[in-house]
């Protein structure tokens, strides 16, 4: 076994970088991991691209007809779809997290003295681009069958930012999910709570369409405010306080579940 | 001081839901040298590396590795180790290569610099024909080499290896032995014995004596005849292996004694002894857990 003696050629590593700059570097290796291992995750790929096309297809084809918006519905439900989507990419998020905290690798990672931050960080970055990977093509498809947005420049630009922010918290939100199950199973029922969210708000029917319990809770939840923003920006509709509510519903999110994972994180790995 | 020795650990204790997993654990290996943690399961080896390489914190006790404090140093520590656990920390997704470039990455090393040492690695494991696959095609042997192989991307100067015996053959198992200097031997959380491999050896006896019995009858009464002497017992085949220093008149003395009417044993052979033998009579085990030459852990000081 004389190959367990190292040979001398790679550079010593014992100069210490400082601290953020070590974690940066880290996330941008972990994000190129977790991309890689995404792009050859072929099932979970297909699944996370084609799923949110055949519901928006379910949606306007099966459901649309029935349903009274005062627009085309596909121009209704195309930013219902994508939110739905999100949801989807971040339950993969989940799954990652919790398959890498329960194999063997993160006591290397560990070991190798890599931030918690930045293996999180890693998984997050990867899943905000699978998503947006899928909206591109969820609004591709939206264009083919119809979708006639009325938006400028500005509003697409303003649109893709709400939406950037959006998937960003639901993906920190489930790195989160991912440290707190205890098997990647477990961490893939998170996708039900993502995904159930949407519908209980004016993402695929009007809000005053559903009985009046259940108004309240949809007209304020996370998703909605999220959903009429996109929708304004699109269709050239009022905006009203959707922006702002939007922006601080995803911020809180975003605060809030990088300081859980955070402590979770140094909590499972104590 | 702390500088002439790779690990320095004194008095560790731990306790996970107030069970006692060390009791007090003194270790020292020097630089340049193998030490194997030997110890049957439970006694605490898992515990003890994973506070060494700054997994986990010691409840009471000082380690210092490559002569920084594992708790109050942790960074530097983790700059000078690596740690190879006992499942293959790899992912299955990316290739041997991609995998190695990771962790040459994550060590600090430049682009540049971790292609170059991935490939350097997967030359000296034997793994370059394999490197673009993914691993997920890989065999666990293939597997093995380079979890071994990640662990040496960051030219560590300790290196903990966690069962590094695991799902080798018997000639690679061989091989990892022969490059083992000490020996220390762990049970319920204390060092039972420390030493090179062959001073244990002929602490505990140079070799051993199999004694094949007739039948189960004559396997029970020789296994109560010689009690704790038995360093290994094996019921199913009627083996009983005793500690000789291998002379004609001490074996001779054995079989009378075992074996008065010469009629309970069948057959005899005498070995060199073995780790086995060696943790066996250390730690008072019954030897009947054919699966214990397993239960090492190496740490080897590299690249010195």
């Amino acid at each position: 076994m004389s190959e367990l003696t190292a040979s001398p050629t790679a550079a010593p590593r014992l100069s210490l970088r400082p601290r953020p700059l070590a974690a940066l570097a880290g996330a941008v290796t972990m994000s190129g991991r977790s991309l890689r291992m995404a792009r050859r995750n072929v099932d979970v790929l297909l699944t996370s691209l084609l799923l949110p096309v055949l519901i928006m297809l379910l949606f306007v084809y099966l459901f649309g007809g029935a349903i009274e918006t005062g627009t085309r519905y596909v121009t209704y439900v195309v930013p219902g779809v994508v939110l739905l989507s999100a949801g989807f990419g971040a339950a993969t998020t989940a799954v990652s997290v919790t398959t890498d905290m329960t194999g063997g690798i993160i006591d290397r990672f560990r070991s190798l003295d890599v931030a918690g931050a930045s293996v999180l960080a890693g998984h997050v970055a990867a899943s905000v681009v699978r998503n947006l990977a899928s909206t591109v093509l969820v609004f591709g498809v939206a264009f083919l069958i119809g979708f006639r947005p009325s938006a400028g420049p500005l509003d697409w630009l303003a649109a893709a930012g709400i939406l950037v922010l959006f998937i960003l918290a639901i993906s920190w939100l489930s790195a989160a999910f991912g440290l707190l199950a205890r098997s990647p199973e477990a961490a893939g029922g998170f996708s039900f709570l993502v995904m159930f969210l949407p519908y209980p708000s004016s993402a695929f029917v009007p809000i005053d369409t559903m009985p009046s319990w259940l108004q309240g809770f949809a007209a304020n939840q996370p998703v909605t405010p999220v959903i009429e923003t996109l929708r304004g920006l699109l269709l050239g509709l009022p905006l009203g306080s959707s922006p702002a509510k939007a922006v601080a519903w995803c911020l809180a999110i975003l605060v809030a579940s990088v300081a859980v994972s955070g402590a979770l994180f140094r909590r499972r790995t104590a | 001081m702390g500088n002439e020795l790779a690990v320095e650990a004194i008095g560790l204790e731990k306790a996970y839901d107030r069970v006692r997993v060390l009791d007090g654990v003194d270790l020292e290996v020097a630089r340049g040298s193998v030490l194997a943690l030997l110890g049957p399961n439970g006694a605490g080896k898992t515990t003890t590396v994973r506070i060494l390489a700054t997994l986990g914190r010691p409840d009471a006790g000082q380690a210092r590795v490559a002569g920084f404090d594992v708790v109050t140093e942790r960074r530097q520590v983790r700059r000078r180790i690596s740690l190879t656990g006992q499942y293959a920390a790899l992912d299955e997704l990316q290739t041997g290569e991609e995998n190695l470039r990771m962790m040459g990455r994550l060590s600090g090393l430049s682009g540049a610099q971790a292609r170059r040492r991935a490939g350097e690695l997967l030359e000296q494991f034997d793994l370059a024909e394999a490197g673009r696959r993914t691993v997920a095609t890989w065999s666990g042997g293939m597997r093995r080499r380079l979890d071994l192989a990640a662990s040496l991307v960051g030219q560590p100067s300790v290196i903990f290896l966690d069962e590094p015996t695991t799902g080798l053959d018997l000639r690679s198992r061989q091989a990892v032995w022969q490059v083992v200097t000490g020996l220390t031997v762990l049970d319920s959380g204390r060092v039972v014995a420390d030493g090179t491999s062959e001073a244990l050896k002929r602490q505990v006896a140079g070799q051993r004596l199999d004694l094949v019995l007739a039948d189960p009858p004559a396997f029970e009464d020789a296994a109560h005849l010689l009690g704790g002497r038995a360093v290994q017992r094996d019921p199913k085949r009627l083996t009983i292996g005793v500690a000789t220093d291998g002379s004609a008149a001490h074996v001779r003395a054995l079989l009378d004694e075992v074996d008065p009417t010469r009629g309970a044993v069948e057959r005899f052979a005498v070995h060199s002894a073995t780790l086995d033998d060696v943790f066996l009579a250390l730690t008072g085990r019954p030897a009947d857990r054919p699966e214990t030459d397993e239960n090492e852990h190496e740490k080897e000081p590299a690249g010195v």
